[in-house]
């Protein structure tokens, strides 16, 4: 096969990969869209195949390379539960930045394969591109892998908050630019070795001090990195197919970064200097009504039963509870009521962008009866319930109404102007970001204390 | 003096128009002639990494728009299925293990594999049982 031909097909994988994302604009397209990624990866790899003509032993290689990696990642997609998707998808960027360092790697010690030089004389300009797509590469492996065991529960959630740690970054990245230029004039690899390690430290320095409550920011900031990694290496290999991926999956995370940022009024320069989502807020006014109202399954039964529309509000305690199932069984009782149900939906609500979605699509909710914050704040004001069911701070009115708040600006569902709001919660303590949530105390307010799916299920039961 | 400018403007003008009426009869030759100089400049001058940084550039772009057209209920599979596409940096790993010049580089290709093979079937896969959830209203 020609190089140009071979150019001409990873334009078209390129272009299905392009379609691929095109077609998640809707829901009845997006199932296409999948199979157009598959088939511009399945002649990604055919072409190269094609193009290079290996060896009887190199082709025993890659397709039991090709099997051990792909069982694996065929068992692991049919066996992940839905809940542990942010873990999953963190996971999975750590092995695209992994992949990016040893394919870089590769690239340093044989050259001659990819076409950039020789051993001792490799182009100057693609030792640069590889070391940007090394260096970002393994700032994407430590990174994920320590959001990996946040988002898992490995680890606390709470932000690590080292000494000096800004002086300490900003140190070890400018030592990695001064390294970048060393390697470009000796060619060593103690030196490419030297940047890998110091990218793998700095990957963990980054992503330790973000506490829980931004980790949504942070997969998407690391889904960004990812492509970025690849796009670094795509230059080194010259590769179309793999440079408009990168590009691609760059933007995603870029801007699924900004829209996390924005859903929680927050800029990303703060998100990423880190130690939110840890803090105690700070002692509560004395001159507020602190009373709270206690309801129980029952008490929230007569009023949904008696509503003529009621709003959910899941959030990321929904998903620990792994209530969504019990949550569409209620839906569908009160529907047989002829009471109105739909789903609100906080941009960051869960642990990901559109983690809450995935769930109640599991939960067979059709996605017509799900809605975006801003389609639906509106109808709060009409609604006669608001079930708030694991979510806290999205809820929190102080984040309209009290300047003084930390997270005053961030925009939230209207919960509190539903005739009645049912929150349920374990206990009356603060949220994620350790903020006190006003809404417990206002008249229209009934707390329902206990685990979200066993109260759902008491609910349900109730109205029967 | 400032007629004779004028003058001399139109003049240019005239030209011109009939250089372009010209170049409209002549099109195909013209268009040979413009690709010949074209590809004389880029297999002489222009650097291949620049048509790979435009491409790169152009992407980005298309990227920002084709994402900001994704539904936000599709977040999720969204970010499943760029994690599976940027797997295609296995045509690298392909080059170190396909055309081994090297022992190291061969087992970093190799490794580097086995991770993409990982990703593409576990991205793809996870992102279809996504999908193949999301259901609308039974009528």
């Amino acid at each position: 096969m020609s190089e140009s031909f071979a150019a001409f097909l990873y334009l078209v994988s390129g272009v299905l990969f392009i379609l691929a994302l095109r077609g998640l604009s809707h829901p009845t397209t997006s199932r296409r869209g999948n199979v157009y990624g598959m088939v511009g990866m399945g002649i990604a790899i055919l072409t190269t195949l094609a193009l290079t003509t290996p060896s009887a032993g190199g082709i025993g290689l890659i397709i039991i390379g090709i099997a051990a990696g792909g069982g694996v990642g065929a068992y692991v997609a049919r066996r992940i539960p839905m809940t542990a998707m942010p873990q999953l998808v963190a996971a999975f960027h750590s092995l695209v930045g992994l992949a990016a360092v040893l394919v870089a790697a590769a690239a340093l010690y044989a050259p001659t394969s990819f076409g950039i030089g020789e051993i001792g004389d490799i182009h100057a300009q693609a030792l640069i591109e590889m070391s940007i797509g090394v260096a970002i590469g393994a700032i994407t492996f430590t990174g994920s892998i320590i959001a990996f065991l946040k988002l898992d529960g490995r680890m606390s959630g709470k932000p690590i908050l080292l000494p000096m740690r800004h002086a300490v970054n900003a140190g070890i990245g400018i030592a990695i630019v001064v390294l970048v230029a060393v390697l470009v004039v000796s060619e060593s690899t103690f030196v490419f070795w030297l940047i890998v390690i110091l990218s793998l430290l700095l990957g963990v320095l980054i992503i330790i001090p973000i506490g829980g409550a931004d980790m949504p920011v942070v997969v998407s900031m690391l889904n960004s990195y990812s492509g970025w990694a690849a796009a670094g290496i795509g230059f080194t290999v010259g590769n179309l197919a793999l440079i408009i991926t990168g590009a691609l999956v760059g933007s995603s995370g870029a801007i699924l970064s900004y829209i996390m940022c924005k859903g929680m009024n927050r800029s990303f320069i703060s998100v990423i200097l880190g130690g939110f989502g840890g803090e105690t807020a700070a002692a509560g006014d004395d001159d507020m009504d602190r009373s709270v109202k206690l309801g129980s399954a029952e008490d929230a039964a007569f009023l949904m039963q008696n509503a003529s529309k009621v709003i959910i509000v899941p959030g990321y305690g929904m998903a620990v509870a792994q209530a969504q199932h019990a949550l569409r069984e209620l839906a569908d009782l009160l529907k047989e009521n002829d009471v109105e149900v739909k789903y609100a939906i906080h941009p960051v609500a869960g642990r990901m962008p559109g983690h809450m979605n995935v769930l109640l699509a599991e939960a067979n909710v059709p996605y017509d009866e799900v809605f975006e914050l801003e389609d639906i704040n509106s109808e709060f004001a009409q609604a006669d319930v608001a079930y708030v069911i694991g979510a806290n701070d999205v809820t929190n009115p102080a984040a309209r109404d009290d300047p003084s708040s930390p997270i005053y600006g961030m925009p939230i569902l209207d919960v509190d102007k539903a005739k009645t709001c049912l929150f349920v919660k374990r206990s009356l303590g603060s949220g994620y970001a350790g903020i006190d949530n006003t809404l417990f105390y206002k008249d229209g307010t009934m707390m329902l204390l206990g685990d979200a799916k066993k109260m759902t299920e008491d609910i349900v039961k109730s109205i029967d | 003096m400032a007629n004779s400018a004028v003058d001399k403007a139109l003049d240019n003008l005239e030209s011109a128009a009939e250089a372009v009426r010209q170049a409209v009869t002549d099109m195909p030759a013209v268009a040979d002639a413009a690709g010949a100089a074209a590809h004389g400049a880029s297999g002489g001058a222009i650097d291949p990494f620049i048509f790979r940084f435009a491409i790169f550039v152009l992407a980005i772009f298309v990227g920002y728009y084709v994402v900001w057209s994704v539904t936000p209920a599709l977040h999720t599979p969204l970010m499943a299925v760029t994690n599976a596409i940027s797997s295609v940096i296995v045509v690298g790993a392909l080059l170190a293990v396909g055309i081994s010049a090297s022992g190291l580089a061969t087992g970093f290709g190799f490794i580097a594999l086995v991770l993409a093979s990982v990703n593409i079937f576990g991205g793809f896969l996870v992102t279809q049982r996504m999908l193949a959830m999301y259901k609308k209203k039974e009528k």
